[in-house]
């Protein structure tokens, strides 16, 4: 049996608007930051429970904001850019007073005494966060599946997972839950629930934005990302978050561009590369079809499609298990039980205590990765392992350097299928793994994606198409997703959110 | 048989920054636990670590002055173990690229040099410290992380040493080349210098080196020179009895004298080393590494070279002074106030080291200024009190901390250089001593210095005793 829950009667029809909408509209005072806020909550309160994308709701402390920024508003001072707009918050970046758990029992409870550096800048631009969001287990994972407490589902379609790990947060702004979300990005965790779930998603250069607050997965490949409802807003949240922060050693002192300043420059003359290894067996037709149908826009809006080749695409998949594991198994070696989260109440000595802390803590996806990964770095398998997956590494950033001579950018399917049910792949890790087959390389290069919806499956699923730039190229990215979004109507769709009674 | 000792040390030393190795909190010790933290050093999730240029400076400073090759490229690795003083479990540290290889360091054992290689200084962090409760029954344990990120030195040296001899002045010399390069306080009592030893023994004659052993928990000097000699004696046992040296890591204790294995070879850990993501590699530029040579102060070799060359002191005065840094610090303040090298170095080492010493004075807390010292010098030299007064006077400088000029007032110690007055006095020891004068004319010369004698004590000892000695020669008729 299933039950139309959708509500849209809202007088204002708020859900229907983007941040860059409301935002002005809030300024206004047409609408007040107090209202919206409550509208999300109520919405939250109704549709949550079917979709499950939060960890914890900040319901006190975002009305509190809300009346400030009114207050503000009401006496004439300058608000921040984003002012009153509700934001979700992976919880797998740190929020100052506010639970932050990775979705994982090891950090149940543990409240960070500070704030990451984009939640800092997210407050000083007056958003409201909204929320926590569901996540795979400290962001490992393509389906969020892995969370130590709930399974986040698809809005397009309960039974479907909404991708991974920034599953919850694809699926808030996917539910209109919120009006846009944080994520992190290590091997396409940005990207790839936006495809599934049919928004805007950028995982911008390694470096563009602070991972100071991000709780570190593979170091080397992490970078906080937008889940947004379109491009536009997509650029108006990168434009808070981006930027140098001197805690963070790898972020880099590059100036920050105005986003949204000429986004609308079209593609007229851009040479766009399709890449042969990303069309390759293994890729859905549906997919497939709605890239063909993307690229012929693309040509009619006069850009020019160049067929290219990316020759060590096929190691990279490889390369990134062994270095985001071993990254994640020393990133991972804090969560020993001594000074904050989950401690097993019964041990005896130390070592004891670390075992069973962290055996009980941890769950199997995470346990999987720490020991492949200790095993990558242990003593006379480095050179072979880590140092190898290395050089290999070396070798596909070379191949874009080579690429991005001749083109001026690549785009790609985001993901090789639609979407796939939950419980399809958990059984099956390697299937798993190859859910990032196309997002995994730009997170090995450092280089930016956007991931922009640009189709529908058969089964009525979204199709996400990637777009990839060289570093610090955002604004080009933007632009170019711009330019397809504007011709085509994808990004309006919205999912009438059915859920059969026995999930309830 | 016979056996060669070899030994090759590690040293811990911690920076003198005034802040930690990758966040602001502060080094001070001695504070009360956990109030020098924050999530950085605490290891909090998502935190990320940023390089206190200084403290890498410091390092440079002391590969620099250990002779050691410094490529233009270095890097931090991650070296993971757990233990609960290790706040992440594992310790940013380096090891594939160390940022001075290939060093050496020339000690003076019984007047001869002796070059002892260095394999490299890197550059880590340091971790917190357990305080376990007093009560044997307690079932937990207190982690201070005060210490935890102070930035920590580490030189490694290859096994060039053959006695404790080398081993203490290697020791000593590393200690100097620290103080005096400004890079450490050195402060064994404090932990913020450690050392640990490996040793092995060869056979007379041979090339073939033994097993290995390392001997960890040296908390002075003394105790690495002890568990050396206590080593090598239980090796050379083990090798006469036929049998053969495990290579392992033993703890000495420093109570019982003794040392007791901690783990064996195949206990070792492996540290799974790899590049820390979190840092950027350092890129040591040529303009950079000049500016940083040109700012390391004169070291002690150099010192004391300088000292017997302007100031003409002796190799051995030369050596005494510049053995603490403090010392020759306190030297060459004095020597600027006044330009009288001799003398001051006599009061230094003749008088101020004695005192230091006789009352187990902390040297690098002098109980007098230099200005102090140099005032009093200045003093003797005018005449204006002789040299015994000198010696009560310092005496009382160094008890009351007040300078020679006030004591001299306050106690009225001038030295009385008048002749009328001194030839009055004289007049009345020789009228009140007819038996002397007489001893005198007899040919008994020490009947003069009897007088003399009689002459200083009516003046309280202030009688300038050139003049003394002049009016009474007179007197009696020489
Ligand atoms: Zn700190």
């Amino acid at each position: 049996m299933s039950k139309d829950i959708e509500s849209r009667d809202v007088s204002l029809r708020l859900f229907e608007y983007t941040a860059h909408h409301l935002s002005a509209k809030i300024l206004s005072k047409e609408i007040c930051a107090t209202d919206l806020v409550k509208h999300f909550l109520e919405r939250i309160k109704s549709v949550e429970p079917h979709i499950r994308a939060y960890i914890t709701i900040n319901e006190e402390d975002a009305l509190k904001k809300a009346t400030e920024i009114d207050k503000k508003i009401g006496n004439g001072e300058t608000t921040g850019l984003l002012a009153g707009i509700p934001v979700a918050v992976k919880d797998n970046i740190c929020t100052k007073s506010l639970s932050t758990t990775c979705a994982s029992k090891i950090l149940k409870n543990f409240i960070p005494p500070y704030d990451a550096f984009v939640v800092k800048r997210l407050k000083e631009e007056d958003a409201i966060i909204i929320g926590k969001t569901n996540l795979d287990e400290f962001a490992m994972g393509s389906s969020t599946e892995n969370s130590g407490y709930k399974i986040t589902r698809n809005p397009w379609n309960p039974e479907y997972v909404p991708g991974g790990s920034s599953g919850g947060s694809a699926a808030a702004v996917a539910a209109d839950l919120s009006m846009m979300a944080l994520g992190s990005d290590t091997g396409g965790s940005v990207r790839q629930p936006a495809a599934l779930c049919g928004i805007a998603g950028v995982k911008p250069t390694y470096g563009r934005v602070s991972r100071y607050g991000l709780v570190a997965f593979g170091s080397s490949l992490d970078q906080i990302g937008t889940l947004t409802n379109d491009v536009k807003d997509a650029a108006i949240l990168l434009q808070v978050i981006a930027g140098y922060d001197s805690r963070d050693s790898t972020s880099m002192q590059v100036s920050v561009p105005d986003y949204l300043n000429g986004i609308d420059s079209g593609v007229n003359g851009l040479r766009i590369g399709i890449p042969k290894e990303y069309f390759a067996a293994g890729l859905n037709a549906d997919v497939h079809n709605a890239l063909k149908d993307a690229l012929k826009l693309y040509e009619r809006l006069g850009a020019k499609v160049i067929d290219m080749s990316l020759p060590h695409t096929e190691y990279a998949v490889a390369v990134y298990y062994i270095v985001a594991n071993a990254e994640a198994s020393s990133n991972l070696a804090r969560y020993d039980g001594v000074r904050y989260g989950y401690r097993a109440p019964k041990s005896n000595g130390i070592i004891d205590m670390y075992s069973r802390t962290r055996s009980e803590g941890f769950g199997n996806e995470v346990k999987r990765r720490i020991m492949l990964g200790n095993y990558a770095l242990s003593a006379g398998y480095y050179d072979a392992y880590y140092l190898k997956a290395s050089k290999v590494r070396n070798l596909i950033k070379n191949d874009f350097d080579i690429a991005f001579q001749q083109v001026d950018c690549i785009i790609c399917p985001t993901s090789p299928v639609p979407g796939f049910k939950i419980g399809e792949r958990a059984k099956n890790p390697l299937e798993m793994y190859l859910s990032d087959i196309y997002t995994i390389p730009a997170n090995l290069a450092g280089i930016p994606g956007i991931s922009v919806p640009c189709g529908f499956s058969k089964e009525g699923l979204p199709i996400g198409m990637q777009i990839l730039a060289k570093h610090f190229e955002e604004k080009k990215l933007l632009q170019i997703a711009y330019a397809f979004e504007r011709e085509t109507d994808f990004h309006l769709k919205k999912p009438v959110l059915k859920v059969s009674s026995e999930q309830r | 048989m016979e056996y060669e000792v070899i030994v090759g040390l590690e040293t811990h030393a911690e920076l003198a920054t005034i802040t930690k190795l990758f966040c602001g909190c502060s080094t001070k010790f001695g504070v009360e636990p956990n109030t020098q933290v924050c999530p950085v050093c605490l290891g909090m999730p998502g935190v990320l670590p940023v390089m206190n240029k200084k403290a890498f400076e410091y390092a440079l400073k002391a590969a620099i002055a250990l002779n050691c090759r410094i490529d233009e490229f270095t890097n931090f690795d991650r070296k993971s173990y757990y233990y609960p003083d290790l706040p992440k479990n594992y310790q940013i540290s380096q090891n594939y690229y160390n940022l001075g290889v290939d060093g050496y360091m020339d000690i003076s054992v019984n007047g001869t040099i002796r070059r002892i290689r260095i394999h490299n200084v890197h550059l880590e962090e340091e971790a917190g410290k357990l305080i376990h409760p007093e009560e044997i029954s307690a079932d937990y344990s207190l982690v201070d992380f005060n210490r935890a990120g102070v930035p920590l030195l580490e030189i490694v040296s290859y096994p060039d040493m053959r006695n404790v001899d080398e081993v203490e002045s290697y020791m000593q010399t590393l200690r100097k080349i620290l103080l005096y390069a400004e890079i450490s306080d050195c402060k064994m009592q404090e932990g913020s210098l450690r050392f640990e030893a490996s040793i092995s023994l060869r056979k007379k004659g041979s090339d073939k080196l033994g097993n290995r052993v390392e001997i960890k928990n040296l908390n002075s000097m003394k105790s690495v020179l002890k568990a050396i000699e206590y080593e090598a004696k239980r090796q050379s046992e083990v090798l006469d009895r036929g049998g053969t040296v495990d290579r392992e890591t033993r703890l000495w204790d420093e109570v019982s004298e003794k040392s007791a294995r901690m783990r064996s070879k195949e206990e070792a850990q492996d540290y799974r080393y790899f590049p820390e993501p979190d840092l950027l590699p350092v890129l040591i530029n040529e303009k950079w590494l000049s500016a940083i040579k040109a700012s390391i102060p004169e070291l002690p070799r150099e010192r004391k070279q300088r000292f017997m060359e302007v100031f003409k002191l002796s190799d051995y005065d030369a050596g005494v002074i510049t053995e603490e840094k403090v010392l020759a610090d306190f030297f060459d303040e004095c020597v600027k106030i006044l330009d009288r090298p001799k003398a001051i170095c006599n009061w230094i080492i003749n008088d101020l080291l004695r005192e230091v010493k006789d009352k187990k004075l902390d040297i690098n807390n002098l109980p007098i200024k230099a200005k102090q010292l140099a005032v009093l010098v200045e003093i003797i030299e005018k005449g204006t009190i002789s040299s015994t007064i000198a010696k009560e006077v310092f005496s009382e400088m160094i008890q009351t901390g007040k300078g020679p000029q006030t004591i001299i007032e306050e106690k009225k110690l001038v030295q009385i250089s008048d002749e009328g007055l001194i030839e009055a006095v004289i007049t009345k020891v020789i009228s009140s001593n007819p038996d002397a004068i007489e001893d005198y004319k007899k040919g008994k010369k020490n009947a003069l210095t009897f007088l003399v004698g009689q002459v200083m004590k009516e003046t309280k000892g202030k009688a300038n005793p050139k003049i003394v000695n002049e009016i009474l020669a007179k007197k009696v008729g020489i």
